[in-house]
């Protein structure tokens, strides 16, 4: 193959796979805008705090399997527990109150998280070999891959997920109409409960692979600002959405970064995304696949 | 922190608010504008932590300095400027303050005028403003070590000896990545007037904060081909960087990191993408050296440790800590010789400082043999011509890998007083007369010397 043409498509690869890694944030965000309306930016708190506390885990001595459960037990307890004591008792609080509510919230875990585990970096071996694949020319990383696998798995389970359990169906109803959801019979504090565990979930898979391609360490919290423009490019409540918008934002930032940054003094890919996604509000409020509101005066 | 950490805080803050907190006539005390929670916390435990062991050390082994007790207290800052200030405006009434010394290059620039108004020195040891080395026109601040530009010259001069000298770097190609911010951008001149001199090509690279997306930059060097690249990361930027590198097929031994990129928290999570990473260091990290030692059986054995971690002793971080205290004590050592044995003001420890001539016999004798090389502070040389040496690490550890080096600090020097002139220019200050305070320094002392006799 041609090198610049081998060169453009490993940038393009490579985007779509860093893409994958922002949708994997983003769609724990979906989760819970999609039935409750509410933007949690704890989401990236809670990445941090799984991640922490399974690789404190295992450096503890316990074996993957059981530090994965008892990881998964713990961020349980930590949506259920965010949801009875804080969101719960703000229902039918405007959207800015909620939103300030988990603002405050990723901040007790984010002090949380280093209370109990400790302020150390911490190195996340998930046995995936990262020396890369070479396909014409062209390098690919493993990890990615399979990062990429593991995250179109956690699609492909949430949407049999939406479709065909009742608990998914009652999820869909709760997002198109909470009202008429509650007027048929739907426990919306059970539901509400159900998506924070589901988003505590994510936050897990998230996790393990941030902090895998990171190291785990405080900063793992801010993957959250990878993903904001995903969410407003593919729109809040769309899972499909997120995917997406996570492919574009993922591309479009390390081809503007290798092909126009050198014209433009390079460092752009931290807001061309938010350029991209404000561009898209402009013209579409409710990002891609993101539900268009129709509200009567 | 861990709980046993925080409830251990609390009762030593209950116990000092208790005990009034203030340097009483024969104490000296240090207010630590420390960082033990927050992004940057891993770091700030390290070096506050080694601070605080070597202060416990001269406390306990030799009852302080002269007699004079040492005494510090914390706040916290979380590594946030806003933060920094308010705690220096907080402790800054306590008596006998010797120095400041917050480790943070956002909260230094933002103390410069406070402390220059209140005469206490600002001690930013390898970080903070470069110009802040010409002491003519920053009496106060003392960059001890290494400023950015030195530590430039030094990798170049490092990179250099790999090639077998420096004629041998014409026409080689050096990447720099760098964290997208003032500290990132700060060499990035040196880098080209170095490129200039030597005849290298160098790429400089942005890596936007907080630096964890590297693929499009390393992809960037990948095409670019060059036969080192330079590391000038902070925090996560560093293991992503070392990862990155291993998926791009760039050999890890082909990197060499700045002073913030040496440390065990940049390679630890980077596991084996880091093995063979070589990073500039100012003190060499192990626990062998006499100082660590005593320092273990002086303080930790007693249970008066600040690291939670035992293992932590003699990391980068701690071991800079440790020499951040051995600097800090020994200028107020230096200024007690002309002042006296007692508790000193700031602007007698910052003739401390500018007196802190420490050579290889008297760092021996100090137990840092290895740790560090030596340190020549004066009037108008606030860095104080610090030696660097380069380490490797090996998966586990880092190990010493080439002898000290001397930056370029001629070709230096230049540059950094066109940069404080302007400063001086623009704040309308008059440029002190090094030499003739120093003339006045040996007529004071043969004074001294007759009153004596």
């Amino acid at each position: 193959m041609n090198p610049e043409l081998s060169f453009f498509v490993e940038v393009v690869v490579g985007g779509l796979l860093s893409g994958v890694m922002y949708a994997l944030v983003a769609i724990g965000f979906v989760l819970i805008y999609k039935t409750s309306g509410v933007l949690n930016f704890a989401q990236g708190a809670m990445v941090l705090f799984a991640a922490l506390t399974f690789v404190s885990l295992v450096e503890w001595g316990l074996p993957f399997p059981a530090a994965l459960i008892a990881t998964l037990a713990v961020m349980v307890v930590v949506g259920l527990a965010v949801e009875r004591a804080v969101l719960r008792p703000l229902v039918n609080q405007p959207p800015i109150t909620l939103f300030m509510a988990t603002l405050g919230v990723a901040y007790v875990i984010e002090g949380a998280a280093q209370l109990v585990w400790g302020t150390q970096v911490h190195g996340l071996d998930l046995g995936i070999d990262d020396t890369p694949l070479e396909f014409g020319g062209v390098l690919v990383s493993r990890f990615d891959l399979f990062a990429a696998a593991v995250a179109g798995l956690m699609v492909a389970l949430l949407t049999l997920f939406f479709r065909y359990t009742r608990t998914g169906l009652a999820f869909r109803a709760v997002a198109d109409d909470p009202l008429a959801a509650l007027s048929i019979g739907l426990r919306l504090p059970r539901i509400w409960s159900a998506v924070w565990i589901a988003s505590g979930i994510v936050a897990l898979v998230a996790g393990l692979l941030w902090g895998a391609r990171l190291g785990v360490q405080f900063s793992l919290s801010l993957v959250v600002l990878k993903a904001l423009p995903v969410l407003v490019l593919g729109g809040f409540d769309s899972i499909a959405g997120a995917i997406v918008a996570g492919l574009i934002v993922g591309a479009a930032e390390k081809l503007a970064e290798v092909y126009l940054g050198p014209f433009i003094g390079g460092g752009i890919e931290g807001w061309i995304a938010y350029v991209a996604a404000l561009a898209l509000l402009l013209i579409r409020p409710s990002g891609l696949l993101g539900q268009r509101s129709v509200e009567r005066a | 922190m861990p709980r046993s950490t925080s409830i251990r805080a609390l009762l030593a803050g209950a116990a000092l608010l208790a005990l009034g907190a203030g340097a009483s006539a024969d104490e000296q005390y240090f207010p630590l504008q420390s960082y033990r929670v927050g992004p940057y916390a891993a770091g700030g435990t390290g070096f506050f932590g080694g601070f605080i062991d070597y202060l416990n050390l001269v406390n306990s082994r030799d009852g302080g300095v002269n007699g004079v007790k040492l005494t510090w207290s914390e706040g916290e800052t979380q590594y946030e400027v806003e933060r920094g200030v308010e705690v220096y405006e907080r402790l800054k009434s306590r008596p006998g303050i010797a120095a400041w010394n917050p480790l943070s290059v956002g909260i230094a620039y933002a103390m410069i005028d406070r402390i220059t108004a209140d005469k206490v020195p600002l001690i930013t040891i390898n970080h903070g403003r470069t110009d802040s080395t010409d002491g003519r026109v920053f009496p106060f601040v003392f960059p001890l070590l290494l400023n950015p530009y030195s530590e430039t010259s030094g990798i170049v001069e490092y990179l250099a000896t790999r090639e077998g000298g420096l004629d041998k770097l014409k026409g080689k190609t050096i990447a720099v990545l760098y964290h997208g911010s003032p500290y990132g951008k700060e060499t990035i001149p040196i880098y080209e007037l170095l490129s200039k001199k030597y005849g290298f090509k160098v790429e400089q690279i942005e890596v936007p904060h907080p630096g964890n997306e590297q693929q499009s930059q390393w992809l960037t060097i990948r095409r670019l081909r060059p036969d080192y690249v330079v590391l000038r990361g902070w925090g996560v930027m560093n293991p992503v960087a070392l990862k990155t590198a291993q998926k791009t097929g760039f050999p890890a031994n082909r990197i060499v990191g700045n002073v913030w990129s040496n440390s065990e928290e940049d390679v630890i999570p980077a596991a084996d993408a880091a093995k063979g990473y070589v990073a500039i260091t100012t003190q060499a990290s192990g626990a062998q050296y006499p100082v660590i030692q005593e320092i273990v059986r002086t303080v930790y054995d007693k249970g008066a440790g600040n690291l939670s971690d035992k293992k932590r002793i003699g990391s980068v971080y701690h071991n800079l800590g440790v020499l951040n205290g051995i600097l800090n004590v020994e200028a107020v050592r230096i200024a007690q010789a002309k002042f006296g044995h007692r508790t000193l003001t700031g602007d007698e420890v910052r003739w401390g400082f500018e007196h802190l001539r420490l050579d290889e016999a008297r760092v021996e004798a100090l137990g840092a043999k290895g740790l560090f090389h030596s340190i020549n502070v004066t009037c108008a040389n606030h860095e104080g011509e610090g030696r660097v040496t380069f380490q490797q690490w090996d998966g586990t550890q880092w190990k010493v890998v080439s002898d000290w080096i001397k930056p370029d600090w001629a070709s230096l020097r230049p540059i950094i007083e066109a940069s404080s002139t302007a400063y001086a220019k623009e704040r309308g200050l008059t440029p002190r007369d090094c030499a003739a305070e120093e003339q006045a320094d040996i007529q004071s002392g043969k004074r001294a010397s007759v009153d004596g006799k």
